[in-house]
C-alpha cells in the first residue's frame, strides 16, 4: 500500500512540452520584459532616456525590493 | 491548455496585486514616507537645492505604486502558471492545487526570501546612486543562483526518490540547498549603505511590510491560481475530478 501513497504519478498526465513551449518563450518573454519596466527601467540600465518610469514606480520598486537608487 | 492556465495565472496574479496594494498603501507607504523626510533633512543639512519633482508624491504613492505592483503581479502570474504548466505531472505528481501552493513556496523562497537574506530591500535614502549599477547586478546574480540552485536541488530529489523514498530525498536535496546557498552568500561582497543616523525602526518595519507585500502576493497566486487550474485541468479530463476528489 505503502508503494500507492509514495507514486500518486499514475493519475497526473503532464501537458505535453510542444504545446508548453511556445506559450514559455513568447509569454515569457512579454511578462519578463513588463518586470524589468517596473524592476529596472531607467536604474541601472535605461531604454528610455529621463526618469519618468524610475519616478512614476518608484515607491513600488522600493517595496518590491528592486535596488532602486 | 498551456493558454487556458496562463489566462488564469494572470488572473490570480491580478487579483494578488490589489491584495498587496492595500497591504503596501497601509503597511509600505508610512515607512516610504519616514524615509523620503529623512532623505529631505539630510540634503537640506548637506546644503543641497532639492531636486525638483517629476511626479508628485501622491501619484507616487497611488497610481504609481497601483501600477508597479499590479503589473509586478500579474507579470508573476503568468510566469507562474507556465512554470506550472510545465512543472505539473512532470516534477510534481500531487493534485494541480498542491502543485500550486509548493511552487508559490518554492518561489517565494526562492525568488524572494533568500536574495533578501543577502540584499535586502532597502527604502529611499539608503544606497549611493554611484554604487546602483553593482547592486543590481550583484542582486540579480544572487536572484538567478538561487532560482537555478532550487531548480538542481528539485532534480536531485527527484532522481534520488527511487532509492531513499520521497521523504529523505527531499531533505537531502533541501540541505544541499541550504549548505550551496550558505557558501554562495557567504562569498558574495556584501553590500551595507545604510546613513549611519538612518532609525533602525523605520528600516526594520520598511523590510518586514516589504516581505509583507511578497508574501501576500504569493500566496494568493498560488492558493488562487490552485483552484482556477484544478477547474481547467478536470474540464479536459472528465476522469480527473474522481480522482482528486476531496
Amino acid at each position: 500500500m505503502s508503494d500507492i501513497t509514495l507514486a500518486p504519478a499514475a493519475g497526473v498526465t503532464p501537458i505535453p512540452l510542444g504545446e508548453v513551449l511556445p506559450w514559455a518563450i513568447f509569454g515569457g518573454l512579454l511578462l519578463l520584459l513588463a518586470i524589468y519596466f517596473i524592476g529596472a527601467e531607467e536604474g541601472a540600465m535605461s531604454l528610455f532616456s529621463g526618469m519618468y518610469v524610475h519616478e512614476f514606480v518608484h515607491d513600488g520598486r522600493h517595496l518590491l525590493g528592486f535596488p532602486c537608487h | 491548455m498551456t493558454r487556458n492556465l496562463l489566462i488564469r495565472g494572470m488572473i490570480a496574479g491580478l487579483l494578488a496585486g490589489l491584495l498587496a496594494f492595500g497591504f503596501a498603501r497601509v503597511f509600505g507607504e508610512p515607512q516610504v514616507d519616514h524615509a523620503i523626510a529623512f532623505e529631505e533633512k539630510m540634503s537640506q543639512a548637506a546644503g543641497e537645492v532639492a531636486e525638483p519633482e517629476i511626479v508628485s508624491r501622491e501619484t507616487q504613492a497611488g497610481l504609481g505604486l497601483f501600477t508597479g505592483v499590479v503589473v509586478f503581479s500579474t507579470a508573476l502570474g503568468g510566469l507562474f502558471s507556465l512554470v506550472f504548466a510545465f512543472a505539473h505531472g512532470r516534477v510534481s505528481s500531487f493534485s494541480p492545487r498542491a502543485t500550486a501552493a509548493l511552487l508559490a513556496l518554492a518561489g517565494f523562497i526562492a525568488i524572494v526570501l533568500v536574495p533578501a537574506i543577502k540584499y535586502p530591500m532597502n527604502p529611499p535614502a539608503v544606497g549611493s546612486p554611484d554604487t546602483i549599477a553593482a547592486r543590481t547586478e550583484l542582486f540579480f546574480v544572487m536572484l538567478v543562483v538561487s532560482v537555478a540552485a532550487l531548480a538542481a536541488a528539485t532534480g536531485l530529489a527527484s532522481r534520488l526518490r527511487a532509492q531513499h523514498g520521497a521523504w529523505n530525498s527531499a531533505l537531502i536535496a533541501g540541505a544541499a540547498y541550504v549548505v550551496f546557498i550558505a557558501l554562495v552568500q557567504y562569498l558574495l561582497p556584501a553590500i551595507n549603505e545604510v546613513p549611519e543616523q538612518f532609525s533602525p525602526t523605520v528600516l526594520w518595519n520598511f523590510r518586514v511590510a516589504s516581505l509583507g507585500l511578497h508574501v501576500v502576493i504569493w500566496t494568493t497566486i498560488g492558493l488562487v491560481f490552485g483552484v482556477l487550474a484544478e477547474r481547467v485541468l478536470a474540464s479536459h479530463r472528465p476522469s480527473y475530478r474522481l480522482q482528486t476528489a476531496r
